[in-house]
């Protein structure tokens, strides 16, 4: 099985071979197995097949000798064939045809078979060793198949039969030629490609047995064709009778092998010659190389040999020239093959003249300009991923596209080019060209005539001369009307004209009937002369006789009438001229007799004068006399209008010549014509001409290549339907002449006019294009060429230049739907013109967009595109410009942002004006301090009482109206509302800066821990649960978003006091006398000793004691503690008073500010007995409690609130006079070192006080101020700040302060030396220490107001000195500026200690922190860090202070009335207190108190207790008086009650209990003004 | 009438939530507690895993303007992996204008730490960064200087019932209903 197949494969090969050769396919053999399976199956049954006529035709007998049987019989097998095979075809072989096929398949045979031989032998390699040759085999496989083709294609079948039986034959011939010459090849068994090949390439020669072979085969292929069906039985026989076949081959084989072998046997030993290797030596080898090779040295090759000799070498960079950058070529290389190039012939050719090789300018760009895409492997990146997209119609993507919104909106423009007319050709022969004239004469005339101006205007010209005739006649019999005179000269004007016209008119048609004539007999002429006609061309002349007599008559006529006319031209002209004589010799005349007169007066003035002389002079030239026109003759004008007759008209009687151009002549053919004649009418045919349509510039379609016939007319007759998109800009058609088979030229262009829209298909006009082309081509033969100079003459004169021209004719039109509906793009049915339907298409694209918005432009644009307004799409646009165009909406000459803004107005700007609910809402939301956190606005307007505005009104109206009634003083008034102004500004700065949020401001967020934290924390876990001395820990932090009343509580935990005074030990001294007289000296005593004056034990006892408590109020809440005992009391109370914030809103503005204090009062708690009766002492014990005031301590609650904590030891604020009270005397009770303590002065007390919980302070602005200082002074602030920070980041640094215009200002800008008041001075002028105590106290006297208060934010802000005096109020800062400043002008060293000094910044570096503590010695840089050192030396910054304050003169007048007005509202305040109690007023009480508050004004409420105290009780005899001094700058009257009232001296409720109020002002300069007020209690004791 | 919160916190459990109330100046609560705190609940053993509270919220407000409509806000706690009371979520929602029952999914949120080693150490320590208010998340100012998360969403029902709206010219109805004068003693409008 493994045998058949592979045989069969091969066989397939083969089979394929000739396959392919029939069907004249490429495809060889080998191809894959799939095809050889299928061949293998068919050739299976052909086979079957193939046996039975073998068998038939040679007969069982004959079969180990087939081949020679077959070859010997060749002769007589044809007819024995032909008997067997009578129904047969009769054999078609003619001679020559055979000879034919065999040529031609001989030929493709061997082609085929080198190709396949390869293949073959490839395949039977692989094929292993094959005993049996298969030439045989093949051939017969061969024949099967051609036998079962047949079958299929009767036609190719006969060339296979023809093949074939070739084939067979050859096979046959072949083998018996075998034995004599390829030897070789049988012997090695491989016949089959091999042996083909050469078989079918060796040339035998003729061969007589071919036909005979064929028709004997073919007959055997037609038996076998008929006997098909009958076959398949006989498979196994065939098979067996094969393969003896195959061994009868083998036989052959082996007896023609030793023939062959013997012979080449003895070829090769004949042939073999044995020589000694050739060597060469090693130099010679050397000395040879060296004239072959050559080795460039890499040495520079010197200039003189790349320049050109005797030339130095010319730098075309250094002439300023640009050379380009040359490529980068390593030096060496660089040489080596300049070397190289030298050897070489010509190698100078290659410098340039610098000496450096030609180079074209490096072409490497400098960066890549491809972004880099890496390999997949890699990972593209994601937005550089290729993406496969399917390819898309691309969308119109310009504008202009016709009706995008149309799919089917395709429009279709028809162009028909019909054809192609030369006017002038390069290949034109002289004919030709006059030719082309005459046709183009020929046309003319035939325009001219169709025209027919000449006679349309003799036909004017008659009926003018008929008008004027008519009206002259009747003028003539009637009166002479002015209106047909009128129009008679009209006419004859008109009539003059038009036979001008009609004389221009003859003129023309008469030259050109002669041109016509002339180039025809030219034409003639020329034709005689070359002996040959190259144009059909003929001219006929058709006379048409005319009646010679009529003729005459109309010319004469005409020429008499003319004259006539003329006549009368000249003769109106010879009448103008005469006029126009006259008047020049009327003048020449009077100019004439002048000269005369001047000439006589000359003469008789002998003495010449050249003043007349220069007259004369200018007098001008003589004027010429006057020529007298001639007058017309008529003679002359006949001769004139004859002469002209003559020249453009025809003769009378003269036949009328007609012209008829036809091409009916006969060209003379080739053979006739001279050689030149022949080669360009060759030329001519080989020229071949096509057109390109361009549409928008891009080739859309051609025509077909048409051969320019020899009149030079081409035809196309093509039509091409253009399926547009765009626009139609341009549509231009190009002319391609072709010259045989090469060269395409372009000839010309021209552009075709897109058509109308009109223009549609079927109705469109065959236009014709003019084109001509500036190509010069010069032609070796009877061509006159084109832009070549020839002439016609035989000398060569009058030359002419033609170009290459002709016509086009086409059509352009639209085409017609099939439903008849024009393909045309919608828009441009309204447009005309290309450019202009390109602008028109879109609005946008025309005007741009920014037009949308002009109206004007829109409405312009819209005017001239003609838009049509019925049309629904441009409805929009319509209106639009509708609109604009009548003026009802102006268009705003701004840009709006919100144009709908009005639609969603829910009320108009009045309506909200108006109505009260929204005001309300308004002012709300503006955060307007009066309605800031208004609750629950009313819903109706008419529950808006109109009193709700009215604060807010009257503060607007009164912003500017100074009120001087709550503060009792013009200049404070002003002063309150200039700081009322500077408040709000700030406020409503920080207002909007409130709504700055930070993160830490909305989210709470642990700091991550850093490591001293996290030991810290360890350490902790370390401390003991309670320890003995508890310290306070810091609480959690709340914003005062989410409080409301009673949230927040004021904490004060009151420890202890010192020194608290004590009663006076006067009394025991007093009691003696007392206890005799029962006298009033109970009145300055301490309460115990009263209860039993009688035991001077219980005195004793007694005596020593104080009962001291405290109570705290605050926001008139009113707290105390329990009473303690003594001097140095121990309270450790805590107090809790609750908070409340203004208007309940606790916003951290409004938090800071509150403006509220904390009193925090001392009392004594004084029992007194009221017993009346001793003996009643008992069994009951009646007493009364009083307290008196011991002094008291103010703590802000600013100050709280930003503290956070108030911890400490403060000074009590002990009224300098207490009436019973002192402290001195008791120190000898006292421990040794509390006594030199309280030595001293004053009484202290130790307080803690904070908010509950606790509330966080404002943040410090976070705005950076303008500035007008350095910036780098600034930079070193900063600098210095942070370094400061660093090392003690609880000390506060300040180098910058903001001052009262919001401005940032270096600190050191405050302090300078300023004058303090010289009243102040005066006092004094010898103590010093004295004057600076008085200027300290002036300063003091201003009163405190912390910035924080009145500026609401915590915004530092410094006020210069004068500002501060200005204002009267201020806080720390102010103050001590302005102490400084004063100490510095006193001439004392001063500075400002808040961690910085003067007039240097100092930061304080040392351990402690503690006023007390620090030292001053700035001088000690180890101490005090200087701001300005070496490296920033001070700048010398000019001082923000004025050069000197100026005060005011002391108003005592003014202090008077305020004292008057201060007493009386504090009376009726007092008065007020006490509802419920008569409230009576010792008037000697009083003014003995009103003396008192000069002096301690003086003494500055030093040491006058004592005398205070006898005074009093000299004067008031029987009274029990407590009173006490207060001391107060003043500002404004609410704080003077304020404090009258925190001494609770209203709340005795004695019944007889009288008062006394004193108060006095003292004024200092610039309006400070101190206030005392003395108020005490009488007692009347019985 | 109660307020089912039904949240979808997926990691979470055992999870409670405190709720306020935040309106503007016309609106003034008449009855009902405007803060409060639910019970905690535990995670559903069924699919879902809701974690339900079911706590029921009743509040009566009453206003003179329809500006500053309340809104509810609700922040929802629960113990983290250590045990540390941790925020889950900040929400708020407007309550209802329309009468009639209403379901509300609010997206929670967390505000997010500054920096990485700020979430580290949150999550370290178990306090994570909370709202100074949790009211904020009920107004517009401030919103830029914080960056959140979101975080599971809480679903909530209302029974809205308005009073006198159409007589003071708001209607809120739906345009389907017909127009229910709703007569009630109380001068306001009520959010069970």
């Amino acid at each position: 099985m493994a045998v058949w197949s592979v045989k069969v494969l091969i066989v397939a090969n083969m089979n394929f071979n000739e396959e392919s050769q029939m069907m004249a396919m490429e495809e060889l053999l080998g191809e894959d197995q799939a095809q050889a399976e299928k061949l293998k199956r068919t050739l299976r049954a052909q086979r079957r097949r193939r046996k039975q006529p073998l068998l038939e035709a040679v007969g069982p007998a004959v079969l180990p000798a087939e081949e020679e049987a077959e070859k010997d019989r060749a002769g007589m097998a044809a007819p024995a064939a032909a008997a067997r095979a009578p129904r047969s075809l009769p054999p078609v072989p003619s001679t020559s045809r055979t000879s034919f096929a065999e040529f031609s398949i001989r030929e493709r045979m061997r082609e085929k078979l080198k190709a396949a031989r390869s293949k073959a032998e490839s395949a039977l390699l692989q094929e292993g060793p094959s005993p049996r040759p298969r030439h045989l085999k093949s051939l017969r496989q061969r024949e099967s198949e051609t036998r079962w083709d047949k079958e299929s294609d009767e036609d190719e079948s006969r060339h296979m039969q023809e093949d074939e039986s070739q084939m067979s034959s050859r096979v046959k011939f072949c083998d018996s030629v075998k034995k004599l010459k390829q030897k070789s090849h049988v012997q090695t068994d491989f016949p089959s490609a091999e042996e083909a090949y050469n078989f079918f390439t060796f040339n035998f020669g003729p061969e007589p047995d071919n036909i005979k072979d064929e028709t004997k085969s073919k007959k055997k292929s037609e038996s076998n064709q008929e006997e098909e069906e009958g076959e398949e039985q006989e498979s196994i026989v065939s098979h067996q009778q094969e393969q003896t076949e195959d061994e009868m081959d083998e036989e052959d084989c082996l007896v023609n092998d030793r023939e062959d072998l013997f012979i080449i046997d003895q070829m090769a030993r004949d042939f073999l010659v044995v020589k000694p290797a050739d060597y060469r030596s090693y130099s010679e080898r050397l000395q040879k190389e060296r004239e072959i090779l050559f080795t460039p040295s890499i040495l520079t090759v010197p200039m003189s040999q790349k320049v050109p000799e005797n030339m130095q070498p010319r730098y075309l960079e250094d002439e300023g020239l640009y050379t380009g950058e040359r490529p980068i070529v390593s030096l060496s290389n660089q040489n080596i093959l300049e070397n190289r190039i030298l050897r070489q012939e010509q190698g100078k050719r290659w410098f340039g003249d610098d000496g450096k090789l030609l180079a074209l300018p490096s072409p490497i760009k400098q960066s890549s300009t491809r972004p880099p895409i890496f390999s997949l492997e890699e990972g593209i990146e994601p937005e550089l991923e290729t993406l496969y997209r399917k390819a898309m119609k691309p969308m119109h993507a310009n504008q202009y596209i016709v009706g995008s919104r149309d799919p089917q909106g395709q429009f279709q423009l028809d162009i028909d080019i019909s054809g192609l007319i030369f006017t002038h050709h390069p290949c034109f022969s002289r004919e030709h060209v006059l030719a082309a004239k005459l046709a183009q004469l020929y046309d003319q005339y035939l325009a001219r005539r169709q025209q027919n101006l000449t006679k349309l205007l003799t036909d004017k010209l008659h009926a003018l001369r008929n008008a004027v005739q008519s009206s002259l006649d009747n003028s003539g019999t009637n009166v002479p009307n002015p209106v047909a005179q009128q129009s008679v000269t009209e006419y004859k004007f008109v009539i003059r004209q038009t036979r001008r016209l009609r004389d221009a008119e003859q003129e023309k048609d008469r030259t050109l009937l002669k041109t016509i004539i002339k180039v025809w007999k030219e034409m003639k002429s020329l034709r005689d002369f070359q002996k040959f006609t190259n144009t059909p061309m003929k001219l006929y002349l058709r006379k048409e006789e005319v009646d010679q007599r009529s003729d005459k008559k109309i010319h004469e006529a005409e020429i008499q009438a003319e004259i006539n006319e003329l006549l009368e031209e000249y003769m109106e002209e010879y009448e103008k001229k005469m006029e126009e004589y006259k008047t020049e010799l009327q003048e020449w005349k009077s100019w004439k007799k002048a000269q005369k007169t001047k000439k006589k007066k000359k003469i008789k003035q002998s003495q010449d004068q050249e003043e007349e002389e220069a007259e004369e002079s200018e007098y001008g030239e003589e004027p010429v006399k006057p020529i007298p026109p001639k007058l017309a003759n008529r003679l002359e004008v006949e001769q004139q209008v004859r002469e002209k007759a003559v020249n453009i008209r025809r003769k009378p009687g003269e036949s009328v010549l007609i012209p008829e151009l036809s091409l009916t002549g006969s060209v003379t053919p080739n053979d006739l014509c001279p050689r030149a004649e022949v080669l360009r009418r060759e030329d001519v045919k080989k020229r071949s001409v096509f057109l390109k349509v361009l549409f928008n510039t891009k080739e859309v379609s051609r025509t077909v290549t048409r051969q320019i016939s020899s009149d030079f007319r081409v035809h196309f007759g093509q039509i091409f339907n253009l399926k547009i998109f765009n626009w139609p800009e341009s549509l231009k058609l190009q002319i391609y002449e072709t010259m045989g088979l090469s060269s395409t030229n372009l000839l010309a262009e021209m552009f075709i006019p897109v058509p109308e829209t009109t223009v549609l298909t079927g109705r469109a006009r065959t236009e014709e294009i003019e084109f001509s082309s500036n190509q010069r081509v010069m032609l070796d033969h009877e061509g006159v060429g084109s832009g070549v100079p020839f002439s016609f003459e035989a000398d060569g004169s009058n030359k002419i230049t033609l170009m290459t021209s002709g016509k086009v004719s086409n059509s352009v039109s639209w085409a017609i739907g099939e439903n008849g509906v024009p393909l045309i793009p919608l828009v441009s049915q309204q447009k005309t013109g290309i450019p202009s339907a390109l602008k028109n298409i879109d609005a946008v694209a025309s005007i741009g967009t920014s037009g949308l918005t002009d109206m004007k432009k829109l409405a312009k644009w819209a005017a001239e595109t003609k838009l049509d307004p019925n049309d629904p799409k441009n409805a929009d646009l319509m209106q639009l410009i509708m609109v604009a165009t009548n003026g009802d909406a102006c268009v705003p000459g701004f840009f709006r942002l919100e144009q709908l803004q009005q639609e969603f107005n829910f009320a108009s700007d009045e309506e909200l004006n108006r109505s009260k609910r929204f005001r309300l809402l308004q002012l709300r939301h503006r955060e307007v301090a009066e309605f800031r956190n208004y609750r629950q606005v009313p819903l109706l307007e008419r529950e808006i009482t109109e009193k709700l505005f009215e604060n807010y009104e009257k503060r607007l109206r009164e912003r500017d109206v100074i009120d001087s009634k709550d503060h009792l003083d013009a200049h404070r008034a002003l002063v309150a509302k200039y700081l009322q102004k500077v408040r709000e500004s700030v406020i409503n700065r920080f207002l909007t800066a409130k709504h700055h949020f930070l993160l830490s401001d909305l989210v709470n967020e642990e700091e991550v821990p850093s490591l001293g934290n996290l030991g810290l924390s360890l350490f902790k876990l370390a401390e003991p649960k309670r320890p003995l001395k508890p310290r306070r820990k810091e609480r959690k932090k709340i914003t005062a978003q989410n409080l409301s009343d009673g949230d927040i509580n004021l904490l004060v935990n009151i420890i202890r006091a010192y020194d608290i005074p004590v009663r006076k030990p006067i009394l025991s001294k007093l009691q003696q006398p007392s206890r005799s007289s029962r006298s009033f000296n109970e009145m300055f005593a301490a309460s115990p000793s009263l209860q039993s004056p009688t035991h001077s034990i219980d005195w004793a006892f007694n005596q020593a004691l104080v009962h001291p408590f405290v109570e705290v109020s605050f926001q008139r809440t009113v707290c105390r503690t329990t009473t303690a005992e003594g001097p140095n009391p121990n309270w450790n109370e805590e107090l809790e008073l609750p908070f409340r914030a203004p208007n309940g809103d606790y916003s951290t503005t409004s938090l800071q500010s509150v403006k509220d204090e904390v009193f925090i009062n001392i009392f004594d708690e004084v029992l007194y007995d009221v017993l009346e009766d001793d003996r009643e002492r008992g069994s009951g014990i009646h007493t009364r409690v009083e307290r008196h005031w011991l002094g008291c301590v103010r703590i802000p609650f600013s100050t709280i609130y930003f503290q956070t904590r108030i911890d400490g030891t403060f000074k009590i604020d002990i009224p300098p006079v207490l009436l019973g009270y002192g402290k001195e005397k008791n120190l000898g009770n006292e421990r040794g070192y509390d006594s030199v303590r309280s030595l001293s002065e004053g009484s202290y007390i130790t307080l803690f006080i904070t908010i509950e919980p606790q509330l966080i302070p404002g943040d410090p602005v976070r705005e950076k101020f303008d500035t007008q200082e350095d910036e780098k002074l600034l930079q070193a602030a900063e600098k210095y700040q942070a370094e400061c920070a660093l090392k003690f980041p609880s000390r506060q640094c300040l180098t910058t302060v903001v001052d009262i215009n919001g401005k940032t200002v270096f600190i050191t800008r405050y302090i300078k030396p300023l004058n303090p008041p010289q009243e102040l001075l005066n006092g004094h002028p010898n103590n010093s220490q004295a004057a600076a105590e008085l200027v300290a106290r002036y300063v003091a006297l201003i009163p405190f107001l912390p910035d924080s208060v009145s500026f609401a934010g915590i915004c530092d802000l410094w006020s210069t000195s004068d500002q501060f005096l200005d204002l009267l109020a201020g806080d720390e800062e102010e103050h001590a500026v302005l102490l400084c400043n004063y100490f510095l002008a006193m001439g004392k060293k001063a500075w400002l200690i808040i961690g910085n000094a003067i007039p240097e910044i100092w930061f304080n570096i040392q351990q402690y922190d503690s006023p007390v503590r620090i030292n001053f010695d700035i001088s000690k840089p180890k101490l005090w860090k200087s701001f300005f050192s070496q490296s920033l030396p001070y700048p010398g910054l000019s001082s923000v202070q004025p050069e000197e304050l100026i005060y005011q003169r002391i108003d005592k007048a003014a202090a008077l009335e305020l004292q008057g007005r201060i007493e009386k509202i504090l009376k009726e305040k007092i008065m007020e207190w006490r509802p419920r109690h008569l409230t009576r007023w010792n008037r000697y009480c009083t003014s003995t108190l009103r003396h008192f508050l000069p002096l301690l004004e003086q003494f500055q409420g030093k040491a006058v207790e004592d005398d205070h105290q006898a005074e009093l009780q000299k004067q008031l005899g029987d009274y029990r008086v407590s009173g006490f001094p207060i001391h107060m700058p003043f500002s404004e009257v609410k704080p003077l009650i304020e404090a009258v009232h925190s001494t609770g001296v209203h709340t005795i409720d004695i019944s007889n209990a009288e008062f006394a109020l004193a108060v006095y002002v003292h004024a200092y300069p610039k309006n400070v003004l101190s206030v005392w007020i003395y108020i005490a209690s009488l007692v009347r004791s019985r | 009438p109660c307020l089912p919160f039904l949240p979808k916190f997926p990691a979470f459990d055992d999870l409670y939530c405190k709720y306020c109330f935040v309106y503007g100046h016309d609106w003034a609560p008449t009855t009902g507690l405007e803060e409060g705190i639910s019970q905690i609940t535990s995670k559903n053993r069924d699919a879902q895993q809701a974690l339900v509270w079911n706590f029921p919220i009743d509040i009566t407000f009453k206003s003179t303007n329809p500006s500053g409509w309340p809104q509810i806000v609700v922040s929802v706690y629960g113990p983290d992996l250590f045990g540390n009371d941790v925020v889950r979520g900040y929400g708020a929602v407007h309550v209802p204008f329309t009468p009639g029952s209403h379901r509300r999914t609010i997206p929670m949120f967390v505000p997010e730490s500054t920096s990485k080693l700020q979430k580290i150490t949150s999550w370290l320590i178990g306090r994570h960064p909370e709202f100074t208010d949790p009211k904020v998340v009920a107004q517009g100012e401030g919103r830029e200087v914080i960056t959140v998360r979101s975080q599971g969403f809480v679903t909530i029902s209302f029974n809205v019932v308005t009073k006198d709206m159409k007589k003071l010219g708001y209607d809120v109805s739906p345009s389907d209903m017909q127009n229910p004068s709703v007569v009630s003693l109380t001068d306001g409008i009520h959010n069970h």
